[in-house]
Formats: structure tokens, sequence, C-alpha cells
């Protein structure tokens, strides 16, 4: 019978959540790597028991953990990240030059087909591939040395490379995005890259169209339709139909469109899944309701969704990392609070369950559908 | 022989309970210390220092004989009750935070 695996990454650990097909009943596992920030744990599609977790804390830095048995064991892999050649500067908060600063790994993208080949997106702001199962690790250049790279300026949580998405359709095209440049492309691997911010308008930046300098805090697609991808901006949430070469507005009739999250239901590429937040100053729901909205049209229309999520008295934040859907049918759509919430959904969203209620704050959810 | 007190997180991250023993040859530093101990447990390189001996992270701390020996030089002997195994070297998880 097919089961899911969900994996949680917090602020004090790892956590592994298994059930079968019906998503009722959970076994959880954990605190793997207890008392460390775990910013992302992911698993390959090539080999669903290969796992990769970035754990890191500000008194040993960052380690990168793998288990080749679906989470019930791990390994210490490489954990040198050294940025290529000399690493020059970048803007500061303050605007003056700031020396590239490897601080952690805030997210890891195994490829689509070699269950040894996965890359990192790290803070400050740069792409590392290993194709020895994580044991070594090379930056990519070609990203952190686009022209625009001394320009560049952390958002308020740093300045990290959080969204790598590999295109299923056009091998060597790949997406990574950064808070705050924005959003890139590469067609080649990522041996080079240019930005795909084109319709993008920032309120906060001097140039509000600027090239670069977008506070984009997540890209999405669905593998089916890889020319589409949807992006929750600090404000706006976006959509671009030709593989970023321009972006439109589709926030419609959201209450707000500040946001961390967006991810698209795994077979229907037109429904999409954001979790509004009150504001760039206020990081929690609205009314104190915990709400998620889908749109079925691709966005610009919207529908709350809050059965079974708290409808007051609720002031979580959900990061960006922290949604994930499954492949089941119906798609299963999962999301982390920084209460330590993990909910979920077996219904597309219409209704929801805490798996968990009482996890260390939530940094990232990922799940795997398995056989 | 020489004593090393790791810290909890590092402990757990080397499978070690209690102290580590390390034998060190020639001259007995923080340096040929650290070395010894990431020979024997390379899962510790860049989380007490950077990589290839690089600096003291920041918030890891040197203690030995009640002393702070964290900013001294990393090629400065240790003390002589560490080198004789009297008394242990503690790598410490400096206090941070409120």
């Amino acid at each position: 019978m097919s089961g899911v695996r969900v994996l949680v990454g917090t602020r004090k650990g790892a956590f592994v959540l298994n059930s079968d097909g019906k998503r009722e009943r959970w076994d959880v596992s954990g605190p793997h790597f207890a008392g460390w920030e775990i910013y992302h744990v992911k698993g390959s599609p090539a080999d669903p028991d290969r796992l990769f977790a970035s754990q890191s804390n500000g008194w040993f830095g960052q380690l990168i953990q793998r288990s080749d048995d679906g989470g019930k064991t791990w390994e210490p892999v490489g954990n040198k990240f050294s940025y290529d050649g000399e690493p020059g500067t970048h803007q500061w908060y303050d605007g003056t030059p700031h020396p590239w600063e490897f601080a952690r790994v805030w997210h890891l993208e195994p490829a689509l087909d070699d269950p040894d080949t996965v890359y990192a997106g790290v803070e400050d702001a740069g792409l590392f591939r290993s194709a020895d199962g994580g044991q070594s690790w090379q930056e990519l250049p070609g990203l952190r040395g686009h022209d625009s790279g001394p320009s560049w300026q952390p958002g308020a949580g740093g300045m990290c490379l959080h969204t790598i998405i590999l295109d299923p359709s056009a091998p060597g095209r790949m997406f990574a995005a950064i808070s705050a440049a924005g959003a890139f492309r590469s067609d080649d691997a990522g041996q080079t890259w240019r930005p795909v911010n084109r319709g993008l308008h920032s309120e906060g930046i001097p140039d509000e169209d600027a090239e670069v300098g977008h506070c984009v805090h997540r890209i999405a697609m669905h593998p089916a339709r890889p020319a589409v991808l949807y992006m929750q901006k600090h404000w706006d949430v976006m959509r671009s139909d030709d593989s970023g070469e321009s972006w439109h507005e589709v926030s419609g009739n959201l209450p707000t469109d500040f946001g961390f999250p967006i991810d698209v239901h795994a077979h229907e590429p037109d429904t999409v899944y954001v979790v509004p937040i009150t504001s760039d100053s206020l990081h929690y729901p609205p009314e104190g309701k915990l709400r998620v909205y889908r749109s079925r049209t691709g966005g610009d229309d919207w529908e709350a969704l809050g059965t079974g999520l708290p409808q007051e008295h609720c002031y979580v934040n959900v990061l960006r990392d922290a949604m994930a859907v499954d492949s089941l049918d119906a798609c299963g759509v999962y999301f982390g609070t920084t209460g330590g919430q993990v909910y979920a959904s077996a219904d597309a969203g219409d209704s929801w369950a805490p798996i968990v209620r009482d996890l260390p704050a939530v940094l990232s959810v990922e799940v795997q559908t398995l056989p | 022989m020489i004593r090393v007190v790791l810290p909890a997180h590092l402990r757990t991250l080397t499978r070690v309970n209690g102290e580590v023993e390390l034998e060190v040859a020639g001259q007995v530093t923080q340096r040929s210390v650290l070395d010894a101990l990431e020979a024997r447990y390379p899962v510790l390189r860049g989380t007490i220092r950077g990589h290839d001996g690089g600096p003291r992270r920041a918030f890891v701390r040197f203690f030995a004989c009640e002393q702070d020996l964290s900013h001294e030089r990393p090629d400065a002997p240790l003390p002589e009750a560490v080198a004789t195994g009297a008394e242990p070297y503690l790598i410490v998880g400096a206090m941070a935070g409120g």
C-alpha cells in the first residue's frame, strides 16, 4: 500500500512522520540531531530512501547529514562549503561592501535522476553542487559571479539562496531565488545565470522595477507544465507563463498578498496554495485565523481553506520552505508553523488536521510519496 | 596521553561518551591537539575551527587548568598538566544568548 513520509526540519531537530495512504494515523520519529537547527530535509527523487539534511547551529556551524534508509539512520557527509576563488563582496544592510561569508545551508535539492547529485542553496547566497552523495561540494560560481552580485543585499533573514528548482523537461534548466536579489535562471546546468525578474514590482527598493533586488520568498513549478512558475514575493503573488521571462501579478482577492510559501497541487497545475500573512511587520495570519488560500484557476481567484485550522487567537507564521504536497489521489497538502504544528490535508486542502502540535518552530516540510 | 572534553553536541556527533584520549606527537599545542582530534574524528572538521586548521569558531572556547586559552596562539605550548594528562583540555560551547 502506498504511503507518505513527511520530513520536518525545526529549530531544534528533524522529525520524520510516516503514514499509509489514508494519511489518518501517523508514526512520529525524532528529534533527529536534537538541539540543532535543521533548515531543510529532502529526499532524492531517484532513490526515496536517500535523504539529505542541513544541520547547523551558531556554535558549531554547518553539517550535512545523509540517510540511505529513509531516515532511520544518518551519517554526516561533507560540510566544507568554500566559495570559488576570491569571494569578493556584496552589499551589507547599510549599503557598504561586505565580504561573502558562508553561514548555513538553507535548501538542499537532490537531482531528479541521480541520487548522488544534490544542490545546496546557502547563505551568503551561493549555489553548491555535490556529485558524490554530499561528501564534497563545489560552488557553481556563475550565479554569485553574475555582474549584479556585488549589488545584492540581504533580506531581514539573511542573504539566502532558498529556492532551487530543476526543470524536468529541459535538461540543464534550473531556477534559483535569493532574498533579496530575486529570481535567476540557468539553461546550462548552472554554469551561467541571468536574472528573471521582469514584471516584478517592489516598493521599498530604489528602482521598483529593477533587474535585481526583489525579495522573492518562494517559487513553485508543476513538473507537468514547467514553463509556468508561481512566486510568493515579499508582497505580491506572481505568475510567469514563459519560464520566468516575464511575471504578472495574480494576487487577486487574497486578503493580503504578503506571505512565504507557495506550492502547486500534484495533479492540477492550475491549483495553487499560499498562506497569506498580515504584513511584512506582522508575521502572523490576518485576524488571528490560520487559513490556506487555494486558487483553482492559476491565481487571481482564491478561496479560503480553514476547516480544521485554528480560527481564533492564532499568531504563528508559515516559513517559505514549510509547505509541500504529496502525489496521492487526492492530493495531500502539508505545512508547518513557527508554533510547532504540522498540519495535513488529505483532500487537497478542503479540511485539515494536525499531525503533531508541539514541535519546535518548523523551518521546513517536505513530503515523499512512497510506493 | 592528552585528555579532551568535548561539548555535548560534539559528543553526540562523534558518538563519544566521556573524555577523548589522544596521543599527540611532538609539542603539545592547541593546534596539535585539534589536529589529532580531527584526525580521529573527521566529522569535527569545521565545527571547532575553520576547515584546514582555520581560526576558532566565534562561539567556541578552549579552557584548561582554570584558564581561558581561547585567545592564545594556536602554536603556544599547552600547560604541562595538559601535556601529561593530569588535566583535561576543555572545548566549550560559549555561553551565548539570554
